[in-house]
Order: C-alpha cells, then sequence, then structure tokens
C-alpha cells in the first residue's frame, strides 16, 4: 500500500522511466475553490496500445516478468475514486502517455500528498540522463522545476555535485512552502 | 521565491572543480529498486539517505542510481552495490539506518556487510 499521493506519483513515474521516456512532466494542481486536487503525469515513452490500455488497470495485468501482478495504476485509481475523483490514461505510442488522477480536496479518505519535494528529488537525482519537469500550483500561485533549465546553466556538472544536490532540495523546499503557504489543504 | 539565479553563482563558484556528469568506468553504483513494491515498502527514504551521505562524505566516485522490480519484492527495498570489476552485492530489507552503515563499511572501508545480504538471508 502506498500512504502518500507523492508515493504514487514515484510509482508512476517508474513506468515513465520504464517506458525509455526522456522528458517527464509532473503536475500537481491543488484548487480550494473548487475542493479538488489534480495530479498529470505525461511522458513520451513508448507508450501503451489500445489492448494494453484497456488492461492496465487490472492489477493482475502487468508487463513485467518479474512477478506476475501490477498494482501501481490500481493503487492510483482507487484512491483517486474512492475521494468521488475520477482517473484516465491516455496513451499515443511512442508520442505521448497522460495519466490524470482527480481527488476530493477535502474528501476524509484523500491520502496526504506527502513528502512530494522528496519523490521529485529522488527522481531529479537518480535519473540524471531523463528531463523532469515538474510544476506545482496552489490557487493563484505555482512554481516549476524544470531540469532542462538546470543543464542549461550547469554545462556537465552533476546532480549530485554536494552543492548542486543542496540548492535543488532548498529549492523544492523553499518553494514549496512559499506556493502551498496559505493555501489550505 | 528560490530562483534559478543562485544556481549561476554556485556554478561560477564551481567552475575549476570537477563533479562531471560522464560516466566513468571506475564509478561504483549503488542501485536502489523503485518499483511499486520498492517504494512501498520504504525505497525512497533509503535512497534519500544514500543520496545525502554519499555527498556528506564527498564520495565522487560513487554514483547513486535507481532501477525497477528486481523481482525479489518480498525482499524489498532491495540496495545492490556494483563495484568495477567485483561481483555485485545485494543488500535486503534496507532502512535508512541499514544504508548508513553499508556506506561505511562496505563503500569506504570496502568490507561487505554480510548480515544484510541475500546470501545471507536466504543462504
Amino acid at each position: 500500500m502506498l500512504t502518500e499521493l507523492s508515493l504514487n506519483i514515484l510509482d508512476v513515474a517508474n513506468n515513465s522511466i520504464r517506458a525509455g521516456a526522456n522528458l517527464i512532466v509532473i503536475q500537481v494542481s491543488i484548487h480550494t475553490r473548487e475542493d479538488i486536487l489534480t495530479i498529470k503525469i505525461i511522458d513520451n515513452g513508448h507508450g501503451m496500445t489500445k489492448e494494453q490500455l484497456s488492461q492496465v488497470e487490472d492489477p493482475f495485468f502487468t508487463t513485467r516478468t518479474t512477478r506476475d501482478v501490477g498494482l501501481g495504476i490500481p493503487f492510483l485509481k482507487q484512491a483517486a475514486l474512492i475521494t468521488g475523483g475520477t482517473f484516465s490514461i491516455k496513451s499515443k505510442p511512442n508520442v505521448e502517455t497522460l495519466v490524470y488522477a482527480s481527488f476530493g480536496l477535502s474528501h476524509i479518505d484523500r491520502m496526504p500528498l506527502g513528502d512530494i519535494n522528496s519523490t521529485i528529488y529522488t527522481l531529479v537525482l537518480a535519473n540524471q540522463e531523463i528531463d523532469f519537469l515538474y510544476v506545482f500550483q496552489c490557487d493563484d500561485k505555482e512554481f516549476q522545476l524544470d531540469t532542462r533549465s538546470l543543464k542549461d546553466i550547469l554545462g556537465d556538472i552533476s546532480f549530485d555535485t554536494p552543492e548542486v544536490a543542496e540548492f535543488i532540495r532548498d529549492y523544492l523546499n523553499d518553494n514549496y512552502n512559499e506556493t502551498a503557504g496559505g493555501c489550505n489543504f | 521565491m528560490k530562483s534559478l539565479e543562485e544556481l549561476k553563482a554556485i556554478r561560477e563558484s564551481m567552475q575549476a572543480q570537477m563533479g562531471l556528469r560522464n560516466e566513468d568506468t571506475n564509478q561504483t553504483r549503488i542501485v536502489v529498486g523503485m518499483a511499486t513494491c520498492g517504494i512501498a515498502s520504504g525505497a525512497r527514504p533509503v535512497l534519500m539517505e544514500l543520496s545525502k551521505i554519499v555527498q556528506e562524505k564527498g564520495l565522487s566516485k560513487v554514483m547513486v542510481t535507481q532501477t525497477g522490480c528486481i523481482g525479489l519484492c518480498q525482499y524489498e527495498p532491495i540496495v545492490e552495490v556494483i563495484e568495477p570489476g567485483k561481483e555485485k552485492v545485494t543488500y535486503i530489507k534496507m532502512t535508512p539506518e541499514k544504508a548508513k552503515e553499508i556506506v561505511d563499511q562496505h563503500i569506504i572501508r570496502g568490507q561487505i556487510v554480510s548480515k544484510y545480504t541475500i546470501s545471507e538471508d536466504i543462504g
């Protein structure tokens, strides 16, 4: 069981990585007036055929050869639906695959977002060959982290150089606090 | 809001330094399993801790990275240590504390922490 939405995001993003994506967009939006939280994960990996798409929400379907069950997508779908939310996956093979989930923000069964900054940090640091665009929105405020801009500045300096890693951690934490501050969820 | 201007300053201050992204053949890789099974059993804090200690200790020849499902879901979180020219070592049921021990003992001192390896557990 994944107990935070941010762990579900990490899990779904790992499907994108396994699909050979080189750009993964992760968007988390909170709209307090509409009482909704949405998660979008878009990648340019190899995607899924119609047949795979029709099976992917079934826990007993997986493309993996190392085991027989695939719980990631069913977990996220269930987490969304029990809050009165929606869930969808769309895929154009090799072009774009979109996973979308919406949640009733104030619903008692909505999982906490959890440590989203650690999810993004982990993805960015452990997969430096892949680009990530992360967007976090809360009502009228938003911030983003685009690893392509980081690489433009850094050239061939690695993200796991201590000074750079610390910057990425602080950038995520400070901007999250500022964006989420005053936005009650 | 924190901006990327700060990163430019960091970049300039380290102009002369190394830390290049190119894959060195002498590099040790620490690989964390990050599929649903790994994540559900606590792989994210393990990876965060590994990344933190490797930076703190200035281990520039060590890369912390991730992989998908290794196929031993009941033993997650799993950490593999792959050193050049040596056999891969698989550590199971990791926690941030155990991960720290592995960096101190195995990565820095070259002593495999047998009590956490898979061969110790299943023989």
